[in-house]
C-alpha cells in the first residue's frame, strides 16, 4: 500500500526543486499524514502563494490553487468561508507567509479560522535568488547581506501563538515521521494550526554559507534541534543558535471563526424576521 | 526470495538527483552516489529501515516491491 502513495497523491514528477531540497521531504511527510487520515479526497483543498515551496501544489493530486505572493491565506479564508465543509491546506514559504504576507498570517490566527498553514521555512527567498527573509538567521551570508545579515529573525511559532493560532507546532526535515505525525495532528486540529517547517537550501543559503552540500547541511541539524521538553531545562546561552521543535500549541478552547460567522449570520436573519 | 525482497530499497534513478541525504540516514552505510545518482551496492545488507524511503526530497526512493 506503501508503494502506491507517490503514484496516488503526486502527478509530473520529477520535481522541479534542485537536490537536496528540504520541499520534498515535506511534500512527502503531507501526503502521508494525508493518506493515513482516510479522508475524503475530493473535500481537500491546497492553497499556495509564489516561491519554490508554493510550486509543491503543481505536483498534487487535489484541487489546489496557486495564488498571488502572500495572498495564499486571503485566498484560502475565502474558500472556507464559502465552502466551511472543505479542508482547507495552505502551502507557504517563510518569505511568502511572514513577510509579504505577514498580515494576513496575524489576521488569520486572530480569527482563528480553520485553515491549516504549513510553512516550509528555508530562511531565504529560493525562487528569487537567496535574498535575506525575515527568518534568516543574525550574520547568515544572503545575495541581499552579504557582510552578514543583521537584522533579528522571526520566530514563526512565537508571533502566531501571540497573533492567537490555536495550534503552533515546529517540525524539521531532519526528523520526517515526526513532521508526518504534527502534520496530521494540525489538519485534525478544528481552528488555525500552524506548523513551521524547518527546512534546508542547499543550492542558495548553504552554498553562500559555505555549508558544503544538501547532506552536510542536513547532518548540521542533529545538534541544532532541541525538543521543547529538552529546551525547559536549558539555558537562554545553551540555547543560542538552537531550534525548538515540538507542538507549542494546542488548544480547542478558542471558537472557531466560521461557526462564529454562522451564529451571527443565523441571529441576524431572525432579528429581519421577527 | 521474493518475499526478501518486499522489504528493501529500490532507487528510482530517473528521479534520483544524486543529493546524497539518502547516503547521510542509511544505517547500514550500503548506499553510494556516483555520477550524481545514489547507487545501493549490497541490496542483501538492507534493512527496509526506511530512513532513506522518508528522507528522499525527490521521491525517488521506495522500499518494497516497486509498483507504484
Amino acid at each position: 500500500m506503501n508503494n502506491d502513495i507517490y503514484s496516488k497523491y503526486l502527478v509530473k514528477l520529477p520535481t522541479m526543486w534542485c537536490p537536496g531540497c528540504g520541499n520534498g521531504i515535506v511534500l512527502q511527510a503531507i501526503i502521508r499524514s494525508i493518506d493515513e487520515m482516510d479522508l475524503d479526497l475530493d473535500k481537500v483543498v491546497f492553497v499556495s502563494g509564489i516561491g519554490c515551496s508554493s510550486r509543491a501544489v503543481n505536483y498534487l493530486n487535489f484541487d489546489c490553487m496557486h495564488t498571488n505572493h502572500g495572498r495564499a491565506i486571503a485566498f484560502a479564508t475565502g474558500i472556507k468561508m464559502a465552502n466551511p465543509e472543505l479542508k482547507v491546506i495552505v502551502l507557504t514559504g517563510d518569505g511568502d507567509c511572514a513577510s509579504i504576507g505577514g498580515n494576513h498570517l496575524i489576521h488569520a490566527c486572530r480569527r482563528n479560522i480553520d485553515l491549516t498553514i504549513i510553512c516550509m521555512n528555508n530562511s531565504n527567498y529560493g525562487m528569487t535568488g537567496g535574498q535575506y527573509s525575515p527568518t534568516t538567521p543574525i550574520g547568515s551570508i544572503t545575495k541581499t547581506s552579504i557582510y552578514g545579515s543583521y537584522e533579528p529573525p522571526f520566530d514563526l511559532c512565537d508571533l502566531t501563538k501571540s497573533a492567537g493560532a490555536s495550534f503552533v507546532a515546529r517540525a524539521a526535515t531532519y526528523y520526517p515521521v515526526q513532521m508526518k505525525n504534527i502534520i496530521k495532528n494540525a489538519i485534525n486540529h478544528k481552528g488555525l494550526s500552524f506548523v513551521d517547517c524547518a527546512s534546508d537550501c542547499p543550492s542558495l543559503y548553504g552554498r553562500l554559507n559555505r555549508l558544503s552540500d544538501a547532506a552536510n547541511m542536513m547532518s548540521l541539524w542533529k545538534d541544532r534541534l532541541v525538543t521543547i521538553k529538552q529546551a525547559e531545562t536549558m539555558s537562554s546561552e545553551q540555547l543560542q543558535g538552537k531550534v525548538i521543535w515540538g507542538e507549542f500549541v494546542n488548544n480547542n478552547d478558542r471558537e472557531e471563526y466560521c461557526d462564529i460567522y454562522a451564529r451571527n449570520i443565523s441571529k441576524a436573519k431572525e432579528s429581519i424576521n421577527g | 526470495m521474493e518475499n526478501n525482497n518486499s522489504l528493501k530499497a529500490n532507487i528510482n534513478s530517473r528521479l534520483c538527483k544524486g543529493c546524497g541525504i539518502c547516503v547521510l540516514f542509511c544505517p547500514k552505510k550500503i548506499i553510494e552516489v556516483k555520477q550524481d545518482k545514489a547507487f545501493i551496492n549490497n541490496i542483501d545488507d538492507c534493512i527496509g529501515c526506511r530512513q532513506c524511503e522518508y528522507h528522499c526530497p525527490d521521491f525517488a526512493i521506495v522500499v518494497g516491491d516497486n509498483n507504484g
